[in-house]
């Protein structure tokens, strides 16, 4: 955790969003992560999408584990209240969270270690709720606070800094997110800003258990030749099947695209999400295939990213167990309390 | 032997098979002896198991009011084959036996002091009733019909009863009375020549006091307390705080016309999740509980240490079973007082609620609320299996409808704005509790990052000694204030002066009354004071100090409380006497009075011979 505060002199020149702010609003305190981190190119991404969407700040409340991505919620929006819990719990405190107040934006970012090893159990479960959430795995494939172990969606095969081959199976959190009912699966890599940011902002709009796998190397302890999740093995190996523009109103433009080649997905809230296929057979809408397609291509050595599935009409945990309109946090005693004459008639009951 | 004579004052043990329908007819007994205005208090005795295990209801009738369990059967009431033997042997010399006598036993599985009332149940529903599912029912309600016939159990009332039962059900209620019937036709035709000498008579001993079980009063009161959120994970005893709180909020807190409802209850995937959900809620704002027993306390740790270190609101609802590991999940015990009292690593402590019966667990899960609140801190309502899941006489539920649900220190928008200095761990008011903002408040000013790590008065992680040291002191601060806050205990003096005290708590307090009562009228004089919370007042330490001896009366091995007291006073142990009873079942008057007479004795001699039948 940093302690560092960061100036907050603001340059006239800065460029002011819808709601007046400009993007140094949306920062956080100095990063203690390594130079180079992947992570910090996570925060700068969320800085960005959250500034160009113009969303109140202090209507996000951001959540996070234990490990060096959970970390990183102090290094961006710094007006939002934010979470730091207990290791790989994240996604149940942020469940509550939102139960509590659904009117604000939850923001969960955690690491491979955090949400596939010792939290792999909330993870799956957050999701099969429909917790309307933005999810950001970290992924690197290794513990570095603790320097260097393999975490569990680490590949068979790929080797440590200290040279120890992995020889257990990868967890793979988009397959899982797929097969567990997120309605926003994404996968991303942290080097790649202009798919990342637009992918963020499908997320925050998206009313459903939003997960984004981000791969995000670790220049420490995972950056080696024979790592599987270094900056070069990544880029080498990155297969985008889209592009997706994120758009806020639906009366945008829309630019000339031979048929199949753009998909337009309206969200609960107007905004569209517009994918330029890379890949002209892929169907973002089809869970099934999705599936299929990225096991075939996973089994190809490749990393299929982009937005791999959305679910238009997606419904999140508040409107299956259908709680009232109003925050629950901003319920008073008389809405609450069914009062002393309620509870005479339950006394007469009981005897 | 001299057959058992008593009028409202014997114990009847009805022994059945899990899962056969005997518990609505067992209950139906029991709530026709309070309506006749006679105290009882009947106890389930029930295995870990759906279908086919033996289980045991046992209603202690007591018009003078004694609803602790008394130990010892006067009318066995044996319907299940399986546990025959060990049911006769329990029985009192000069009890009596109630059996189903279709199929003929030989006299060896009789006893010559008990009186045998056999009467052919299979054979009678047999003959009445060709659905195979009725011939298995109406056996219970037949016997709790022949049952009224011989203690003069008004069958009117029986009927009243069944009507209230089948109101939205008209096609049951007749059945059902002819089963009543029938049993007590045929238990008038061949036992009234020579009656039963337990009989039921007619009382106002009853009063206004309510029938519930504790884990129903818990649940509603957390409707009362304004519980918003509730994530919970299935666990014997404690499940059905949360089907309480459902069902209350089904009738209380659901809007009509659109079916949303004002609270959000999630079955999580575990206890971890559970408390995790709760912290989320409390953090946010909301008022969130769970209800959980030991082995979910256990998973727990962690994040009570966390809501304690981070101070975030937490209602913990434990319905204490027997442990350790699974335990006695079907057992009573108070035995997760230090786990929940200390819960998770380092310095840690939680605030505990003690209540005694429903309507405390009612009174206090709504105070519990107002309390996590007010000290921004887990609070646990410690019940047990005992109180939870027995119904109990108890006084009715009270709600004055002035008092407004505490909220603690939550600074607003408007003090932000009007630049009111906010440091989320800072002691402004010097009761060790400070302001929280709730996420979302304001935007710019107010908002903090949450952790488990050392951080300065204003939120700011620091590993700083001194910044760690204060926060440890004021931790301490806040759990001296809420001394004042907590529920103060009871004092019970006894009639003369004396140099002995007896502290007990929880589920113990029925029998250990009782067994106060019996002691004086033995000449043996001790003065109570049942605990109600923890972090302990002060006058708990003025009790024992006031005391030459004081004896700890606890449902547990290793005398928790007591380690407790010594712990937190920094009482010679001597000076606290442990009496210690944990095979499961629930602490007796019989066994509190003999332990009591035994060490009372072996310090100054007391009339021996006169005490010996308070432990038969």
């Amino acid at each position: 955790m940093t302690y560092i505060a960061k100036p907050s002199l603001h340059h006239p020149s800065l460029t002011c969003n819808a709601l007046g702010y400009t993007r140094r609003d949306y920062e956080g305190r100095i990063s203690t992560l390594c130079a180079g981190c992947g992570h910090d190119s996570i925060s700068a991404a969320i800085v960005r999408a959250c500034w160009e969407l113009a969303i109140e700040p202090h209507r996000v409340a951001k959540l996070s584990g234990i490990g060096c991505s959970s970390k990183t919620p102090d290094y961006f929006l710094s007006p939002s209240h934010g979470f730091n819990t207990v290791h790989g719990r994240m996604p149940s405190v942020l469940t509550g969270a939102n139960l509590a107040n659904r009117e604000l934006l939850y923001l969960g970012v955690s690491g491979d270690g955090d949400s596939a090893s010792i939290g792999i159990g909330q993870f799956v479960h957050a999701i099969r709720r429909g917790v309307n959430m933005v999810y950001i795995v970290e992924n690197n494939g290794v513990y570095g606070l603790t320097k260097g172990q393999f975490s569990a969606t680490a590949d068979a095969g790929s080797v440590s800094k200290k040279g120890v081959v992995n020889t257990d199976a990868p967890l793979d959190l988009v397959g899982l997110a797929l097969q567990l009912g997120a309605t926003f699966v994404a996968r991303s890599f942290s080097g790649d800003k202009e798919q990342l940011v637009p992918l963020i902002k499908g997320a925050i709009a998206h009313r459903g258990a939003a997960i984004l796998d981000v791969l995000s190397p670790c220049v420490t302890f995972n950056n080696h030749a024979g790592s599987t999740k270094s900056y070069d093995y990544v880029r080498e190996h990155n297969d985008a099947i889209n592009k997706l523009d994120f758009i806020e109103a639906r009366e945008e433009i829309v630019v000339d695209y031979a048929p199949g080649e753009l998909i337009e997905v309206e969200q609960h809230d107007g905004s569209v999400l517009r994918l330029r296929k890379v890949d002209v057979a892929y169907d973002p809408s089809d869970r099934v295939a999705a599936m299929r397609y990225l096991h075939e291509r996973q089994a190809a050595g490749e990393i299929p990213t982009g937005l791999l599935y959305v679910e238009e009409n997606a419904q999140d945990l508040h409107a299956r167990i259908r709680t009232v309109a109003a925050p629950l946090n901003t319920l008073d005693t008389a809405a609450l309390c069914p009062g002393a004459a309620a509870l005479e008639k339950i006394n007469a009951g009981l005897r | 032997m001299k057959p058992i004579q008593a009028v409202n004052d014997f114990v009847v043990k009805f022994a059945n098979v899990n899962g056969s329908g005997s518990a609505s007819a067992n209950e139906l007994f029991a709530k026709a002896i309070l309506r006749m205005g006679v105290p009882v208090s009947p106890r389930n005795i029930f295995p870990s198991n759906i279908q086919g295990l033996p289980t045991w209801y046992e209603v202690r009738v007591c018009e003078a009011g004694w609803l602790g369990r008394r130990g010892g059967v006067d009318l066995m009431v044996a319907m299940n084959p399986q546990t025959w033997d060990a049911d006769v042997k329990e029985i009192e010399p000069g009890g009596y036996l109630f059996h189903d006598s279709t199929k003929p036993l030989p006299k060896s599985k009789f006893r010559d002091d008990v009186r045998v009332l056999g009467m052919p149940i299979t054979q009678i529903c047999n003959a009445t009733y060709s659905d195979p599912r009725q011939r298995q029912i109406f056996k219970n309600i037949i016997y709790v019909g022949a049952l009224a016939q011989l203690l003069g159990l008004e069958m009117q009332v029986l009927e009243t009863l069944v009507g209230e039962q089948y109101r939205n059900k008209p096609k049951l209620f007749e059945p059902n009375v002819r089963a009543l019937r029938i049993g007590h036709e045929h238990a008038r035709e061949h036992f009234a020549d020579a009656p039963i000498g337990l009989a039921l008579r007619r009382a106002d001993a009853v009063g206004e006091r309510i029938f519930v079980d504790g884990n129903s009063a818990a649940g509603l009161g957390c409707v009362y307390g304004g519980a918003t959120v509730c994530a919970w994970y299935p666990i014997t005893p404690s499940t059905s705080v949360v089907e309480a709180f459902d069902k209350y909020c089904n009738k209380y807190r659901t809007d009509a016309a659109t079916g949303e409802r004002r609270c959000a209850i999630v079955q999580a995937e575990d206890e971890i999740a559970s408390i995790g959900m709760v912290i989320g809620a409390g953090w946010n704002g909301a008022r969130a509980f769970t209800a959980t027993s030991g082995p979910g306390v256990s998973l727990m740790t962690e994040f009570l240490g966390l809501a304690h270190f981070a101070e975030i609101p937490a209602t913990i609802i434990n319905v204490q079973r027997g442990g350790p590991s699974t335990g006695m999940p079907t057992r009573t015990q108070q035995a997760d007082l230090v786990a929940c009292a200390y819960a998770s690593h380092g310095d840690t402590r939680h605030v505990l609620l003690l209540p005694q019966d429903p309507h405390e667990c009612f009174e206090f899960a709504a105070s519990a609320l107002d309390l996590a609140d007010r000290l921004q801190t887990p609070v646990f309502v410690m019940s047990d299996l005992d109180i939870g899941m027995n119904q109990r006489l108890c006084e009715p539920f009270a709600w004055d409808d002035a008092r407004v649900h505490d909220r603690g220190k939550v600074m607003s928008a408007a003090e932000l704005e009007a630049g009111k200095d906010f440091g989320r761990y800072k002691d402004v008011d010097g009761d060790g509790i400070p302001w929280r903002t709730w996420p979302g408040t304001h935007p710019s000013k107010g908002a903090y990052f949450t952790r488990g790590t050392s951080r300065d008065p204003y939120a700011r992680y620091s590993e700083r000694g001194a910044d760690y040291v204060y926060n440890m002191q004021r931790l301490l601060r806040k759990f001296d204030t809420a001394k004042a806050l907590l529920p103060q205990p009871l004092l019970r003096r006894a009639a003369r002066a004396t140099a002995f005290g007896a502290i007990h708590f929880g589920s113990t307090a029925p029998a250990m009354d009782e067994a106060i009562s019996v002691l004086e009228a033995r000449g043996l004089q001790l003065d109570t004071l049942r605990i109600r919370a923890f972090p302990f007042a002060d006058s708990i330490a003025d009790f024992i100090a006031a005391h030459e001896r004081v004896f700890v009366v606890e449902q547990n091995r290793d005398a928790q409380l007591r380690s407790m007291l010594v712990n937190e006073f920094e009482i010679d142990p001597a000076r606290l006497v442990p009496i210690l009873h944990y095979d499961g079942t629930p602490i007796t008057a019989r066994f509190i009075a003999h332990a009591l007479a035994e060490r009372l004795d072996a310090q100054a001699p007391a009339p021996r011979e006169a005490l010996a039948g308070s432990a038969r």
